[in-house]
């Protein structure tokens, strides 16, 4: 509200020379978001400065109180948590008057800082107005530093990006950090033996035991099986999501692109959860009771379930990356082919495949890679216990829901079990990083090839 | 020689026609699976938008309840009205022993003292009388006037006992069972109990989440992709700044959830379970959905629009500001849009950031724990009870309801306000 009003005086005073028959630097607005800028800004980063450091001196003046006592730090932070507390009516344990007192000092403190606080707002942004007030009557530019200012705040939001990568790396790497202190990584990385429960049942009173964990946290079978549920997604995913792009692409006329292509696409567009739903409730009874009628020993959990229908998911990422590909394989190349009378399908198979090769290859590892990290069809309907199993039949378990089973409910940071899921996403994390780059970069060398 | 050759030509036209009935049956495959997929979740889904009722006479007698002739209305409220309930149900079986009576009662959810008392207070008058009342029906049952649940199994792998099924079939002779559409299934939160489970709560946190996602990526994003658009030197920052955004759009969902678990809750100290929290970090995973739409749209705008405004004497901001990015708009929104719809359908990273919990409160604000849509189905989908199958597909059906909403909407804006330049 202040920043418009200072916006409106900007612009009124901007007038007001106009009026004296002067030139105006810059357009009226910008006198007025001049203004703005100055009321806003500084106030702004006091404000925040402020919230940033108010509770950390409070403390500081409150615990003065108790130095050279010899408490411990410990203690202290104790002492205060406890007067927080009571200055806020929510203490229920015993009363000391020493407590009592810190408590009302703290009520003070606090008194005084949210006073103080509005007062110094107030003179900065009063100052910082009445300096750019100054500059705007001596007529000075106002365009340029505006822009200046919005050109920066752009800046600053084309780091979010980065900033989010920055954000996973770091909640990852502290916790797998600490998990490879317990549990050395080659355990890690060769152990044949996934049975994180055991560590949640010892006593939390006792003192890490090393050797406890030794066998426990071997992640062999669930990388096996996810790369396994994720080979049999891409069984699904590649011969029909190929063939339907290479049909949209080359043969289907327009009609039937138009609404085919949509249509395919809705089913990229159902949330993943719907799928686990249809794997669990559907699929996996079904292929329970034809193993049955077979005599086969068919799991209702079994990787087959889980994968078939993830690779009905990843058909339309294929499908509609692979035929972007083919049709921007140039024209002539089809032209060259059919005048040597080829037929159409021979045209695909020798000419237009192996040009579009490496789009296709960038689509395939693309799909590979949302397989390896899709989840909740996996929760939901391949089983929870890691078995080192290549049977398609049986349930295996995914990096993917290990983390799941492990952080859902209540999680307790500094567990070897909960650190052990962010060692799992930190795998994952990795693995996708490498296939997405890969897959990018050969998707933008083919396009620059034919541009 | 020529018959070699025509022989030749038939295989060659014969593999052609393999091929392109290859093609033809991958799409009918793919076409095939959807249309699989709609039917079962709406065959399984549509009941659970009726919902069985017993009529059952009600006496309101104003001594067992503790109440003078002319009770106030604070009276009514605190007044006894478990014997009445509990007589009412008796009185279907009078003869009924002990264990027969405690059948009885589970005949009707345990909801049903509440729905007795909301009569009386609806009106008063009713004191003293007797009335039909409509109690809601235990799932079970519901499950059974549905024909969903089989009757000839043997009683002991049944939910339902012989005695609760005959007292219901006198029930259905007399007419006295009903069913009516679901109001409950829209307007109550959760509930262990699956007659009287309602997608309120869920529904609330997915708006909630979603808004506050679209409070923090669309501004964010739309800034980003102006600046890498527009202003941007092409350098090695900004093309790192690029490859960065394309690898987040393709970093795997629950990868956020551990984000916003190791960052949002652990270091910030925010609040478990809540939309604030699922929606900062959905906004975190739509961010670079809307920054590639947005991108893509500025780049659709022809050079010939910037050109001629900076040869009016306009600055670089001015252009962008006036010119190119309200020509963008309409494909910033659209992609913002199917962002959107993205956010809304994800589960994984939710689930992480405890917005599994059990709630059974509609929640007010962002700051108030709360389920969403998705998560409720997951929720739904993992307990045992039979009854709340058909509660998943419906949930589902609302869900993807939205969701074809959403993208429709999309579709419109970008067809009815995108330029056509060419």
């Amino acid at each position: 509200m202040l920043g418009y009003t200072s916006y409106y005086f900007g612009r009124k005073k901007a007038y007001t020379i106009q009026s004296t028959n002067k030139r105006l630097t810059a357009l009226p607005q910008f006198y007025g978001y001049y203004l703005a800028i100055w009321c806003a800004i500084p106030a702004f980063i006091i404000y925040s400065l402020w919230a940033i450091f108010e509770p950390t001196i409070v403390k500081l003046l409150i615990l003065s109180d108790y130095a050279n006592q010899g408490y411990l730090d410990d203690e202290l932070n104790l002492i205060y948590e406890k007067t927080k507390a009571l200055s806020r009516g929510q203490f229920t344990g015993e009363v000391t008057s020493l407590i009592q007192t810190s408590s009302e000092k703290y009520l003070n403190l606090r008194s005084i800082a949210q006073s103080s606080k509005v007062v110094i707002v107030l003179c900065i942004i009063i100052a910082s107005v009445a300096y750019a007030y100054k500059r705007i009557s001596s007529n000075n530019r106002t365009r340029e530093p505006v822009e200046k200012f919005f050109n920066a705040v752009l800046f600053t939001a084309s780091l979010a990006a980065i900033l989010t990568t920055v954000g996973i790396v770091f909640s990852l790497i502290f916790q797998t950090i600490d998990f490879f202190k317990v549990i050395p990584l080659f355990d890690f990385v060769f152990g044949t033996h996934w049975y994180p429960a055991k560590a949640f049942v010892r006593d939390s009173s006792e003192a890490l035991d090393p050797t406890m964990y030794s066998d426990t946290f071997g992640a062999v079978p669930i990388f096996a099986g996810t790369f396994f549920i994720a080979f049999i997604a891409m069984c699904v995913a590649i011969p029909i999501g190929l063939m339907s792009g290479i049909y949209l692409a080359e043969y289907a006329s327009y009609k039937v692109r138009q609404y085919a292509k949509p249509l395919i696409e809705i089913l990229a567009g159902i949330p993943t959860v719907v799928y686990g739903f249809f794997a669990a409730l559907t699929v996996g009874p079904f292929l329970k009771d034809i193993g049955t009628a077979m005599g086969l020993e068919v799991s209702a959990e079994s990787a087959l379930a889980a994968g078939g229908v993830m690779g009905i998911m990843i058909i339309p990422f294929i499908s509609s990356l692979s035929d972007d590909v083919i049709t921007s394989v140039p024209q002539s190349l089809r032209d060259g082919s059919y005048a040597m009378g080829a037929t159409k399908s021979e045209t695909i198979k020798k000419v237009i495949f192996p040009a579009a090769l490496p789009g296709i290859v960038g689509s395939i590892l693309l799909g590979v890679s949302r397989a390896i990290g899709e989840t909740m069809i996996v929760v939901m309907a391949s089983g929870l216990a890691a078995n080192l199993t290549l049977n398609p039949l049986e349930s295996t378990s995914t990096i993917t829901a290990q983390i799941v089973v492990i952080l859902i409910g209540d999680q307790a940071f500094g567990d070897p079990k909960t650190q052990a899921a962010f060692a799992l996403g930190m795998s994952l994390f990795i693995v996708t990083l490498c296939l997405n780059i890969v897959a990018l970069r050969v998707v933008k060398k083919y396009r620059e090839k034919y541009e | 020689m020529n018959k070699n050759k025509e022989k030749l030509l038939a295989k060659r036209y014969s593999s052609e026609k393999r091929f392109q009935f290859l093609g033809k049956s991958a799409i009918f495959m793919a076409l095939l699976f959807l249309a699989i997929f709609i039917f079962k979740i709406f065959s399984t889904g549509y009941t659970a938008f009726q919902k069985t009722w017993l009529i059952v006479p009600v006496n309101f007698d104003a001594e067992t309840m503790y109440l003078d002739a002319n009770p106030s209305k604070e009276d009514l409220e605190d007044a006894d009205y478990f014997e009445i309930s509990l007589q009412s149900m008796f009185n279907l079986d009078k003869n009924a022993n002990e264990k027969q009576q405690n059948e009885l009662k589970k005949m009707v959810s345990y909801f049903f003292e509440r729905e007795i008392k909301q009569e009386l207070i609806n009106d008063p008058s009713l004191l003293g009388k007797t009335k039909d009342v409509y109690i809601t029906a235990s799932d079970d049952l519901d499950q059974v006037f549905k024909g969903n649940y089989p009757r000839d199994l043997p009683e002991n792998q049944r939910r339902v006992t012989d005695y609760q099924l005959k007292i219901f079939d006198q029930l259905v002779e007399q007419g006295k069972v009903e069913s009516k559409f679901n109001l409950s299934f829209f307007t109550y939160p959760d509930s262990r109990e699956a007659e009287l489970a309602g997608i309120a709560s869920s529904f609330m946190g997915s708006i909630f989440s979603i808004l506050v996602c679209l409070a923090i990526a669309f501004p964010v994003a739309v800034l980003a992709a102006i600046y890498l658009e527009e202003f941007a030197p092409k350098n090695r920052f900004t093309d790192f700044i690029e490859v960065n955004i394309n690898n987040l759009a393709a970093v795997p969902s629950i990868v956020f959830g551990l984000l916003g678990l190791g960052i949002l809750l652990a270091v910030f100290q925010l609040p478990r379970s809540t939309p604030l929290v699922g929606g900062i970090t959905l906004s975190l995973m739509t961010l670079p959905t809307i920054i590639i739409a947005c991108r893509a749209s500025l780049k659709a705008v022809p050079p010939s629009i910037r050109e001629a405004a900076l040869a009016m004497g306009a600055s670089r901001m001015q252009t962008t500001m006036h010119h190119t990015v309200p020509l963008s708009m309409p494909g910033t929104l659209s992609g913002t849009i199917i962002g959107l719809a993205q956010a809304l359908g994800e589960t994984a990273p939710l689930i992480l950031i405890g917005m599994v919990a059990f709630v059974n409160t509609i929640p007010g604000s962002p700051m108030d724990p709360a389920a969403s849509l998705p998560v409720q189905i997951y929720i739904w989908a993992e307990s045992a009870e039979r009854g709340f199958v058909e509660k998943v597909s419906a949930c589902i059906m609302v869900l993807l309801g939205f969701l074809i909403v959403m993208n429709l909407f999309a579709q419109i804006i970008r067809h009815k306000f995108e330029k056509k330049w060419s």
